[in-house]
C-alpha cells in the first residue's frame, strides 16, 4: 500500500534538469532502509557500481570528445600540415593570420547570413504551426508525422533533391517563380540566391520538428488562462502573442541555443546543392566556416594547424551568437512572470 | 540550464483532465479549441509542402531522364524504378550497395551501443546515490551542447595514428555514447523504476548489475525504444564524420548517394534519383510504423532539456 502513495507523490514531483530535486516525504524512511540494506549487499559493491555503470560515457567520451576539443587549442599552436606532420610550434600565428584571412571572413559572413535567414522565418513558422497543431483536430497524428517527414530524410537527400528544385534553367523554383512573375535567378553563383535557396532547405527539413518542440510546450499550458483572456476579450492574435509566446519562452530560448549551434556549423546542404565543391559557388557564394575548415585541413595545403584554430574561433563565435541570441529573445518576449 | 526548471513545471502541470471546475462554462472552452476550417487548409497547406519534396523525388526514381524538368511536375509514377534502380546498384562499382550494408552496420552497432550504456548511466543517475553525482550529471548535459565541428581535426589525427581512416570501426567508436541518451534515460527512469523495487531487489541480494538488467532495463523498455528509434535514424542520416574520415572504397549510404550525385547530376537524374529515394525508404519505412513513438520522444525529450 505504501509503496503506492509514495510512488504517486513522485510523480507529481517535478524533476528538475540539473539539481537533486527535493523529495520531502522520503528522507527518513529511506536512510533506515539503506542501512540496513547495505549490511546485506556490503559496502563496497554499493560504492563502487554507481561509478562502474557511469564510466563507459565518461571513458568514451573523454577519449573521443573532451580530447579532441583540448587538443585544437595545441594543435592551432603549430604550423602544421597532414603531410608534412607537426613542425614548428607558432604561437599564436595561426590567429593573427585568420583575422587577415579574407576567405574566412567570406565564409563567416555567408554562415552568419543563411542563419539569419533561415532561422528567424523557421521559428517563426513552427510557432505558428505549432498553435495550429493545438487545436482540436481530427488525425492529429497524421499532421503531427506530416509536419516531422521531412527531418527522418537525410541532410544530403535535402541537398540532392533541393539541387533539382533549385536547378538553373529548368527546376521547379523556377517555374513557381515564373508564374509570379518574378525573374530568374542564379541560385548556386550569386550570393543572395544561393543563400534563400540554402535557407529554404534549412526551414524544410527543420520547421516541423520545431513546431513539435514547441506544441509540446504549449500542450502543458493550462486551458483556463486563454478562457479568461477570451473573456477579457483577447482575440487570437493577441492570446498567442500576450499568452502563448510568453508562457512557451524558456522552449524558444532553447530554440534559439539549438538553432545557433546548427546553423553556425552549416555544411552539409550547401556542400551537396552546389554538387559538392567544397568552395560553395563559383565564387564561395555560399561556402560556410564549417566548409572553409574542412578546405583548410583536407584539401590544398592540408593546413592541420589552421584548420584546428579556425574550428577555435568558430567554437568562440558560436557560444558569442547563441549569448547574443539569448539577450535579443530574452528582451523581446516579455517574459510571463513580470 | 536554468531554465529547465520552470519549464518543467508547466510539463508536468496537468492541463486538460484536472479542469472539472471548468464544465459550467463548456461552451467558451470548446469553441475555443475548435479547428476552423482555415486551421485545416493552413495545415494540409503546411504537410504538402512537406511531404512534396519526399513525393517528388520517389516519383522521380520511377521516371525516365526527362521528367526531373518537365513542368508542371508529373505526379504520376513512371515505369523505369526497376531500371533506374539497377542503374544505381551499378553506379561506381556498386558504391551503393556497399553504403548500404556499411551503414546498417554502423547505425546497427551504435544503437545498441547508445541505448546500452545510456541505460546503465541513466539508471546510475536517476536511482543510485553517489558522491558528485550532480555534477557529473551536469558534465553530461553540457557535453549535449558542444559543436561537433569542433572535434573533426584532430578526431582525425587520432584516427591516423590508430590508423582506422577509412574503416568502419573510425565511423563507429566515437559515437558509442551519446550525453542526450544518458540524460533521456535518466529522466524516463526516474518515474518509471520505482525505488521499493530496487530496495526489494536488494533484500533479496541483488547485486546492483542484476537489478540493472532484471529490475530496470525491462521497465525501461519505452525509453529504449525512443532512444534506439532516434539513434539509428541520426547515425543513418550521419555525413560529416564519414566524409571526413572515410573514403569511395568503403563509404557510408550518405556518402555513397553523394558521390552518385556528384558524378551524375548532369547526365542520369533518374538514377540520382533512385538512389536517393532507396537512402531514404528504411527511415520513411521506420517512421511509418513507429512515428507515434518518435514523436513522443521529440516531444518529451526537448521540453525536459
Amino acid at each position: 500500500m505504501t509503496t503506492n502513495s509514495e510512488s504517486s507523490v513522485r510523480d507529481v514531483q517535478p524533476e528538475g534538469a540539473g539539481p537533486e530535486p527535493s523529495r520531502p516525504s522520503l528522507p527518513p524512511r529511506r536512510s533506515w532502509r539503506n542501512k540496513r540494506v547495505t549490511l546485506r549487499v556490503g559496502r563496497a559493491e554499493m560504492k563502487v557500481a554507481p561509478y562502474l555503470f557511469i564510466a563507459p560515457f565518461f571513458i568514451l567520451f573523454g577519449i573521443f570528445g573532451a580530447f579532441p576539443i583540448a587538443y585544437t587549442i595545441y594543435a592551432s599552436l603549430f604550423d602544421w600540415t597532414l603531410l608534412g606532420g607537426r613542425t614548428d610550434f607558432v604561437g599564436l600565428d595561426n590567429y593573427v593570420r585568420l583575422f587577415g584571412d579574407a576567405l574566412f571572413w567570406n565564409a563567416l559572413g555567408n554562415t552568419f547570413a543563411m542563419f539569419v535567414m533561415a532561422t528567424v522565418p523557421q521559428l517563426l513558422l513552427a510557432l505558428m504551426i505549432a498553435n495550429l497543431l493545438t487545436r482540436t483536430l481530427r488525425a492529429p497524428t497524421f499532421f503531427r508525422m506530416g509536419m516531422l517527414a521531412p527531418y527522418t530524410t537525410s541532410l544530403v537527400a535535402v541537398g540532392i533533391v533541393f539541387g533539382f528544385i533549385f536547378a538553373e534553367r529548368y527546376g521547379l523554383a523556377r517555374y513557381l517563380l515564373d508564374m509570379l512573375g518574378v525573374g530568374e535567378f542564379n541560385w548556386r553563383n550569386s550570393r543572395i540566391p544561393s543563400w534563400a535557396a540554402i535557407s529554404v532547405m534549412v526551414d524544410w527539413r527543420w520547421t516541423g520538428y520545431n513546431a513539435l518542440i514547441y506544441l509540446a510546450a504549449m500542450q502543458a499550458i493550462p486551458r483556463q488562462v486563454y478562457e479568461a483572456a477570451v473573456i477579457d476579450g483577447a482575440g487570437r492574435w493577441r492570446q498567442f502573442w500576450s499568452i502563448t509566446v510568453p508562457l512557451i519562452r524558456p522552449t524558444i530560448l532553447f530554440t534559439v541555443i539549438l538553432s545557433t549551434i546548427g546553423g553556425m556549423q552549416l555544411f552539409t546542404e550547401p556542400l551537396v546543392f552546389n554538387y559538392g565543391r567544397i568552395q560553395g559557388g563559383i565564387g564561395r557564394e555560399s561556402q560556410t566556416v564549417a566548409m572553409y575548415i574542412y578546405e583548410r585541413t583536407f584539401s590544398g595545403t592540408f593546413s592541420v594547424g589552421y584548420g584546428a584554430a579556425i574550428s577555435w574561433i568558430l567554437f568562440i563565435i558560436i557560444i558569442l551568437v547563441a549569448l547574443a541570441n539569448l539577450y535579443l529573445v530574452r528582451r523581446s518576449i516579455r517574459s510571463a512572470d513580470q | 540550464m536554468t531554465t529547465a526548471p520552470s519549464n518543467v513545471e508547466t510539463r508536468i502541470a496537468p492541463p486538460f483532465r484536472s479542469s472539472r471546475r471548468r464544465r459550467p462554462r463548456r461552451g467558451v472552452g470548446t469553441r475555443l479549441w475548435e479547428a476552423s476550417p482555415l486551421t485545416y487548409l493552413a495545415l494540409v497547406i503546411a504537410c504538402v509542402l512537406s511531404i512534396f519534396p519526399i513525393v517528388w523525388s520517389f516519383l522521380m526514381a520511377t521516371r525516365d531522364n526527362q521528367s526531373a524538368y518537365r513542368v508542371p511536375p508529373p505526379l504520376l509514377p513512371g515505369d523505369q524504378l526497376a531500371e533506374n534502380v539497377s542503374r544505381v546498384f551499378a553506379a561506381e562499382n556498386g558504391i551503393f550497395l556497399k553504403g548500404l550494408i556499411n551503414s546498417a552496420i554502423v547505425a546497427g552497432v551504435i544503437t545498441v551501443s547508445v541505448v546500452f550504456f545510456s541505460s546503465l548511466a541513466g539508471f546510475a543517475f536517476a536511482k543510485l546515490r553517489f558522491r558528485g553525482r550532480n555534477a557529473l550529471l551536469l558534465f553530461v548535459i553540457a557535453t549535449m551542447m558542444v559543436p561537433t565541428q569542433l572535434a573533426i581535426v584532430p578526431l582525425y589525427l587520432i584516427m591516423r595514428t590508430l590508423n582506422w581512416t577509412d574503416s568502419l570501426q573510425a565511423v563507429i567508436v566515437p559515437f558509442l555514447v551519446s550525453g542526450f541518451g544518458v540524460f533521456l534515460m535518466r529522466q524516463y527512469a526516474i518515474s518509471a523504476i520505482s525505488d521499493e523495487l530496487i530496495e526489494a531487489g536488494r533484500v533479496d541480494g541483488c547485486s546492483t548489475w542484476r537489478i540493472y538488467w532484471n529490475i530496470v532495463l525491462p521497465g525501461l523498455r519505452p525509453a529504449i525504444a525512443v532512444l534506439g528509434l532516434l539513434t539509428f535514424m541520426l547515425q543513418w542520416n550521419e555525413f560529416i564524420w564519414p566524409f571526413v574520415v572515410l573514403t569511395p572504397n568503403n563509404p557510408t549510404v550518405q556518402l555513397s548517394i553523394k558521390i552518385i550525385s556528384a558524378a551524375h547530376y548532369t547526365t542520369d537524374y533518374a538514377m540520382v534519383f533512385a538512389s536517393t529515394a532507396l537512402a531514404m525508404l528504411p527511415l520513411l519505412v521506420v517512421f511509418v510504423l513507429f512515428g507515434k513513438q518518435i514523436i513522443s520522444g521529440i516531444m518529451e525529450g526537448s521540453v525536459k532539456e
